[in-house]
């Protein structure tokens, strides 16, 4: 079974009772989403972006500065002890929530970009030589194509890119052909695109990745929000996510990597808290997964992340995953009610994600006017450019869902889209 | 949808719809390209200058409907000025779509872009096309330096 039909397990087969999660309840646990902007209510469709936070995650932050913050592994005080403490716990409840088989395989960075960037750098860097490949896909954020192009341009290594289809599905018999050239030293890839909403095989991948015996690295900065990730299942040698976009505070992430190869990996960067010994002759590093986490961490925004997957936990992926999906059709059909319309990323297994673009009508004079009616969006080319060419488009607009989102929200989006098309008649 | 329409007069909308000078001058005297990193959007300018006058100018490239209108306004107001003038002009103009300013005299039909100052994110698509106009003349003038 792969990974797709797992999402679409949990799908129910009829358009189901969204009253199945309590969203009014959901709602209030966001003290953001109460507030007016430009005298309308606030229709936050920009979770792709960035996610808002509950107050269970404000309140850790704010219980950590106030209660009992100290810098973490080094004081023999109370109150570093407890910051140590609380900053390990959520890294368990990190290792639980990917189901990673050791709290040493658990890397707190500052976001998916510094894990991406630590791979190309730590595993890249010992891995790929001249004439070597990466392969990635055409549908990655910049973050996980520039990391990439850099360590070519260090190594002398090839950048192999798998198309996608106009839906935007990957063409995984174009996948597989790249990785038949020997040359393959690492495969990286999106789960769940930022600029189409594309759910991705991960599972599948990886198998045939693995089957040739290249390691993986898929990036979830967008998919840890959606739906249950197990990393044991996935196989995959490194998982790197972000906490903003899994309603936790900015400037947290991690990265998930196989023991044997964190272990065998040189350290990423020097400093504090990644060593055991130092003289000027030598320096021991530490142990896993210190090593990667040099100089004094975000201590309260990974404490905040492990607040957010309480919080998530409670409410259950799955029924999060259930719950958006419903809405993502709906939205789907109320948005393709707009003529000149047009939908940029229509794949069988998508994420509650919209990009579109109207006939005539720029992404940002879009943004502008739904703004104004109190919808907040996306325009621009959401760092994929790449994507943005295979379409002929220099941008797209998009609304994103978080389980917050309602269908009311969406009838909103779909007034102001009206709105939108009214102001540009001449 | 008042303050909108102070965004999006019909100006603007008239101007992005059918922009003005949008084609290619096939041999300029100056050209230089804009880009919006925020959006990638992109827009060409062609300027063809003589005795210091703008004897012609021109544009391409796909933007919203501010950066486009912004774009074709510029093209006509600088059309047969004088290569004194763009300076000043950008700056009156620039001053329009940013501060509270009195729209200064001049400026013409420039001023309907004055609404752009209550959108600060939108600011850089009204200036894009005065940017690559900008640019085409300082690479003009590193070439007659060289000369």
């Amino acid at each position: 079974m792969n990974d797709m039909s797992a999402l679409h397990s949990r799908t129910p087969a009829i358009s189901p009772p969204l009253g199945e999660l309590d969203i009014a309840r959901i709602r209030a646990d966001f003290p953001i989403l109460r507030q007016q902007v430009h005298g309308k209510p606030l229709v936050y469709l920009d979770n792709a972006a960035s996610v808002q936070k509950p107050k269970a995650v404000i309140d850790a932050i704010s219980e950590c500065y106030t209660g009992y913050y100290a810098n973490i592994h080094r004081g023999v005080h109370l109150l570093s002890e407890r910051s140590t403490a609380a900053y390990e716990g959520a890294r368990e409840k990190v290792r639980a929530f990917l189901n990673a088989a050791s709290v040493q395989e658990i890397i707190f960075t500052r976001s998916t970009t510094e894990s991406i960037n630590l791979v190309a750098s730590s595993f890249g860097g010992r891995v790929v030589k001249a004439g070597d490949e990466i392969v990635i896909t055409g549908m990655e954020h910049h973050s996980n194509i520039v990391p990439w192009q850099l360590l070519c341009e260090r190594t002398g290594a090839a950048l192999k890119v798998v198309p996608f289809t106009d839906a935007g599905e990957l063409m995984l018999e174009e996948y597989e052909r790249l990785l038949d050239s020997g040359r393959v030293k690492l495969v990286a890839f999106v789960h769940l695109s930022n600029a189409l909403g594309t759910l991705n095989p991960a599972k599948q991948m990886i198998g045939l990745a693995h089957a040739r015996g290249i390691p993986v690295l898929v990036d979830g900065a967008q998919s840890v929000p959606h739906l249950a990730v197990d990393v044991q299942e996935l196989d995959c040698e490194f998982y790197a996510f972000s906490a903003h976009k899994i309603y936790g505070p900015s400037g947290a992430g991690v990265l998930y990597g196989k023991k044997a190869l964190l272990e065998a990996m040189p350290p990423y960067q020097g400093g504090g808290d990644m060593i055991s010994l130092v003289t000027f002759e030598k320096t021991e590093y530490a142990e896993l997964p210190n090593k990667f986490e040099a100089g004094t961490p975000n201590i309260a925004g990974v404490i905040g992340l492990g607040a957010a997957l309480d919080w998530l936990n409670a409410i259950g992926l799955d029924r999060v995953a259930a719950y958006e999906h419903a809405l993502l059709e709906y939205a789907t059909a109320r948005v393709n009610e707009i003529p000149g319309l047009k939908i940029m990323g229509t794949a069988h297994n998508k994420a509650a994600l919209i990009a579109f673009t109207l006939q005539g009508i720029h992404p940002h004079d879009i943004g502008t006017i739904l703004d104004r009616e109190g919808v907040a969006v996306r325009a621009g080319h959401h760092c994929a450019q790449p994507v943005m060419q295979h379409y002929g488009v220099p941008a797209t607009a998009r609304a994103s869902f978080a389980v917050y989102n309602t269908r009311d929200e969406v009838d909103v989006l779909v007034a102001a889209l009206w709105k939108v098309k009214e102001m540009f008649e001449l | 949808m008042n303050d909108l329409r102070d965004l999006y007069q019909e100006v603007i909308l008239d101007h992005n719809k059918r922009p003005r000078n949008f084609r290619i001058i096939p041999q300029p005297t100056h050209q230089a390209n804009g880009i919006n990193p925020l959006c990638g959007d992109r827009i060409s300018v062609y300027l063809d200058i003589e005795d210091e006058v703008i004897r012609d100018i021109s544009f391409q490239g796909a933007g919203c409907a501010i950066s486009s209108a912004s774009a074709s306004l510029m093209t006509e107001a600088l059309k047969g000025k004088p290569v004194a003038e763009i300076e000043h002009l950008f700056e009156a103009f620039h001053d329009v779509v940013t501060t509270e300013c009195e729209c200064p005299k001049g400026l013409g039909k420039l001023s309907v872009l004055a609404g752009v100052r209550d959108y600060p994110s939108r600011v850089k698509c009204a200036t894009l096309a005065w940017h690559a106009v900008r640019a085409a003349l300082e690479a003009r003038k590193e070439a007659v330096a060289t000369e």
